[in-house]
């Protein structure tokens, strides 16, 4: 059996003995060596790992097994130090090893500045594992980060620190970000992003000096602004790792010069990755590394092949930035720009167009038709007949909006499906003819929507268009596995055919299990008690644990106990109350909740009435921080003390927990009064918002700060306290009564629309007053203090049911 | 041999729910379906350990409070696509009463 010795464990040489070991697994046997002590991983998911979403271990392609299976004999950690051409030797610092052919995909080494300074700890760059991790050591709250470099590296670094709640500026020596896939009107747009969560960016930002004397503490730029540090990261470019072909003396230019076959001057020799030269290009993105990979694979199994470099296209991988960048944007002599913005929603479209093909295309905000418009430019279609809809995308030519499935169906064999793995619609067709017939099975056979995931409607629709019927998009999605009905459709079976108990939702629907199960169950237990509040009785065992004991949970079983804080106000008895339950009950930690109230967690289960019933003695009530009801109104002080305060907003804050305390509604509902725009209460980040203003209240909805950060649209300006606690009112008990179970308020609004709100609550004077009466008949019942009602009736079943710890030990 | 001891009335645990009965190696969770049958498994789910008897309780399984792992009542085997097992005891109800076996529960250390 041959010998192959690869240098390097890359993405590329990944994908290399991938397509070596599928093709002929008894070709070769492999000696692989890293300077890393690591094996294959996918080096584009390190920004995730960097912001906390993903483990090391969730993005490694190759393990042990794998080198095992395939009888890889692997040397991590090892540099090689010399190769001896006229021997076919590699020697590695613990020894020789004779090759056959060899591979060397050293990729890339990042480029540091030279400035003063560049060599102190805390400056990193950023691109291994070793790095990612230098950075998530340095993150501390308030900590300090300068990244220099506005690249798409750099800002996935800038964006985890920030994710990690480092203090995030991004420097970056040209006039606007990501220069070179972005123009200027998209590059602020970003940027405009970027400063909404909170990094700062300064562009043509040069820099002149790293400070510090054991450890980084500064950076100073050329026009002498000195920028404290924590940590510098630098992110400015990477260059071909050519050192040790040139030790080799192989030919290399800016990087290791191979031809068409990835052959280098010395045909024993191959290279692949971000280390090689083609044709004057160098290689960066994953995509023409996939396709080198294939290359290499069939060079050395003496098939015949070549390398075709292909367009490409950009975007950035950060959690929220639509972004989208493909071919050549650069202004010149017979082009022609067509532009398109929505400054309200954030969007911009440019199109370069050169005669009538189109070379360029730029899109932020809205990058659903990236695709289609980066097979004009692959393709160079004619595009005369359709230039007037064009930046319009596909839905728009030929008159009408068309069967979005026509365009896939359309896409040649091999266009490209999905970016980061290197799939083309052919190889997901010759998957579904093999038996891949849903998206799981196409991820599994083709990796293709397997790495960032933007591709997945994409993938389906390939499904779609090949298996026709057979396939089911995944549209409407039933509540869960017992029924083929959505949350909407039970709803309406609920309201119209007045089921009014969970048996005849059961029955009536067509319910596929005995009794439902954890997913459904609470979801109807919702809907039954919202629309049918006389009628229908709550059924704890169809409520999750915090709600049916009136207590978080936490992970070790223990729960904990959150009593009512009108507004947020308290008093010397209250607090004493607090603080002896927390003393009589062996509480171990007492804690400060966002929400303005105290948390006493670790209470054991049952001690949970004994707790309550101390705390009801003081005054106090359950305050629901576990449920899916109201949970807190954040208030400031308003004009009680403040000298901006523009109206009494505790006062406001306290009349509105009072009203709505105890509603039970489709996800947990969080309100807050701020007494003036400076907004201490951070109203504008609640599912409903009062901010006063001297005229009165502005009223808005559909806040959230949790899983998606959203701010709230406005609904309506009230001019007295009443005006703003009906519509306030009028709008939880819409959002209760159309809601789908678990969608928060600003979900809700984005599946009807604030206008279909606002008629409602606003416009319709009687409509309002109908909502407020349909609550008050709900609350009749419902606003109770569920802790006293436990005490009184149900302490018994918080303890167990037996205890045979004494028999048992007989 | 078999030691069936009397726990508590069927009627101490809801439909649909559970209770735990502590024992000198841990808590057992006893639960009561919607057909009045009773099963006793022991309280720690195999992922995180998540006190079962919390759990959602639904046709034949119980759903953990903390990860929601799906756990069959009758045989213990987590459902679905993640694995393990929990152990189970014998229990039964006559004459509207909660019998268990002591001589399993004593034994549990073993198993």
């Amino acid at each position: 059996m041959k010998h192959l010795v690869v240098i390097g464990a890359g993405m590329a040489s990944g994908r290399v003995l991938e397509h070596l070991f599928e093709t002929e697994p008894g070709a070769y046997r492999v000696t692989l060596f890293n300077a890393e002590p690591r094996g294959n991983y996918n080096r584009i998911m390190l920004s995730p790992v960097l912001s906390g979403e993903k483990s090391y271990a969730e993005i490694v392609t190759h393990d042990d097994d794998w080198y095992a299976q395939h009888n890889v004999t692997c040397r991590f950690g090892e540099r090689v130090v010399h190769i001896d051409r006229a021997a076919k030797v590699v020697r590695g610092e613990n020894g020789d090893v004779a090759y056959d052919k060899l591979l060397i995909a050293t990729g890339s080494a990042p480029f540091i500045i030279p400035v003063e300074g560049h060599k102190l700890p805390g400056v990193c760059a950023y691109r291994d594992l070793d790095d990612t991790e230098t950075m998530i050591e340095a993150c501390a709250q308030n900590a300090k980060a300068v990244v220099i470099g506005g690249g798409l590296l750099g800002l996935e670094a800038a964006a985890g620190l920030r994710l990690r709640g480092m203090d995030v500026t991004v420097l970056h020596l040209m006039g606007h970000l990501m220069e070179r896939q972005l123009d200027p009107a998209a590059g602020y747009l970003l940027r405009k992003d970027l400063e909404r969560r909170g990094i700062t960016v300064l562009t043509e930002a040069s820099t002149k000096s790293i400070h510090g004397t054991d450890h980084v503490e500064a950076v100073e730029l050329a026009d002498g602004t000195v920028l404290p540090a924590d940590l510098v990261v630098m992110a400015v470019g990477i260059r071909p790792e050519v050192t040790v072909a040139k030790m080799a003396e192989i030919d290399t230019g800016r990087g290791i010069l191979v031809n068409a076959q990835m052959q280098t001057s010395d045909p024993d020799i191959l290279a692949v990755g971000e280390c090689v030269e083609f044709d004057g290009q160098l290689f960066g993105l994953v995509a023409p590394l996939y396709d080198q990979a294939k290359i290499v694979a069939a060079s050395l199994l003496g098939e015949d092949a070549a390398f075709v470099p292909k367009e490409l296209s950009t975007k950035l991988k950060v959690t929220g930035c639509d972004l989208f960048s493909a071919g050549d944007f650069a202004d010149g002599e017979g082009r022609d720009d067509i532009v398109f913005r929505d400054p309200a929603r954030g969007v911009y479209k440019r199109l370069v167009l050169e005669g009538n093909r189109l070379k360029g295309a730029v899109f932020y905000g809205d990058t659903a038709d990236s695709n289609w418009f980066f097979g004009l430019i692959k393709d160079g279609t004619d595009i005369a007949d359709m230039r007037e809809t064009l930046i319009f995308g596909p839905a728009f030519q030929g008159g009408a909006p068309e069967d979005p499935l026509s365009a896939v169906a359309a896409l040649p064999r091999d266009a490209e499906i999905c970016g980061c793995n290197g799939v083309c619609k052919g190889q997901i067709e010759d998957a579904i003819a093999a038996g891949a017939t849903d998206l799981g099975a196409v991820r599994a056979v083709t990796k293709a929507s397997g790495s960032c995931g933007t591709c997945t409607g994409l993938v389906e629709q390939v499904l779609s268009v090949t298996l026709g019927d057979a396939f089911q998009m995944p549209a409407a999605q039933s509540i869960c596995a017992c029924t083929d009905l959505t949350h909407e459709d039970v709803r309406r079976m609920i309201k119209g055919q007045e089921l009014k108990s969970m048996e005849a939702v059961w029955q009536e629907c067509g319910w596929k299990t005995s009794c439902g199960c954890h997913i459904c169950r609470p979801a109807l237990n919702f809907y039954l008690l919202a629309d049918w509040p006389l009628d229908y009785r709550d059924d704890p065992q169809s409520r999750f644990i915090n709600e049916r004991k009136h207590a978080n949970i936490q992970k070790d079983g223990t729960f904990s106990v959150v009593p009512r804080m009108w507004g947020g106000i308290t008093n010397a008895a209250e607090l004493r109350a607090i603080a002896d339950a927390a003393d009589k009950y062996n509480v171990p930690t007492v804690k400060v909740t966002g929400g303005q109230r105290i948390d006493l967690l670790g209470v054991r289960g049952e001690d949970l009435p004994a707790i309550w019933a101390d705390l009801n003695r003081a005054g106090m009530v359950s305050g629901h921080a576990y449920s899916k009801g109201l949970r807190t109104v954040k208030t400031c002080v308003g004009t009680d003390h403040c000298r901006f305060g523009t109206q009494d907003s505790t006062g406001l804050g306290i009349k509105l927990e009072k009203a709505l305390w105890g509603s039970w509604t489709p996800h947990k509902v969080k309100l807050a009064v701020s007494g003036c725009p400076r907004n201490c209460a951070e109203a504008t980040c609640k599912d409903v918002g009062v901010v006063c203003v001297d005229s009165g209240y502005e009223i808005g909805v559909g806040g959230a700060a949790g899983m998606d950060l959203k701010e709230i649209e406005p609904l309506a300006k009230a001019t007295t306290e009443q005006e703003a606690i009906d519509i306030t009112i009028a709008f939880v008990q819409l959002y209760r009564e159309h809601a789908r179970y678990l969608d928060r308020s600003y979900k809700f609004i984005a599946k009807v629309g604030i206008d279909w709100v606002r008629e409602r609550v606003i416009d319709d004077l009687d409509e309002r007053a109908a909502l407020i009466a349909r609550f008050e008949l709900s609350q009749t019942i419902y606003r109770t203090d569920p802790w006293a009602a436990h005490v009184d009736e149900q302490a018994e079943t918080y303890h167990p049911l037996a205890n045979l710890t004494l028999e048992a030990a007989e | 041999m078999s030691n069936w001891i009397d726990i508590a009335a069927l009627t101490a645990i809801p439909q649909r729910g559970a209770r735990v009965v502590k024992t000198a190696h841990g808590c057992v969770a006893v639960f009561r379906t919607a057909e009045d049958q009773v099963f006793a498994l022991n309280n720690a789910c195999p992922h995180k350990a998540g006190p079962l008897a919390e759990g959602i309780v639904h046709g034949k399984a119980v759903t953990c409070p903390l990860h929601n792992w799906v756990i069959s009542l009758e045989t213990g085997m987590v459902q679905g696509a993640d694995q393990g097992q929990v152990t189970t005891y014998p229990a039964r109800v006559e004459d509207g009463r909660i019998l268990l076996d002591a001589t399993f529960l004593r034994t549990r250390a073993v198993a």
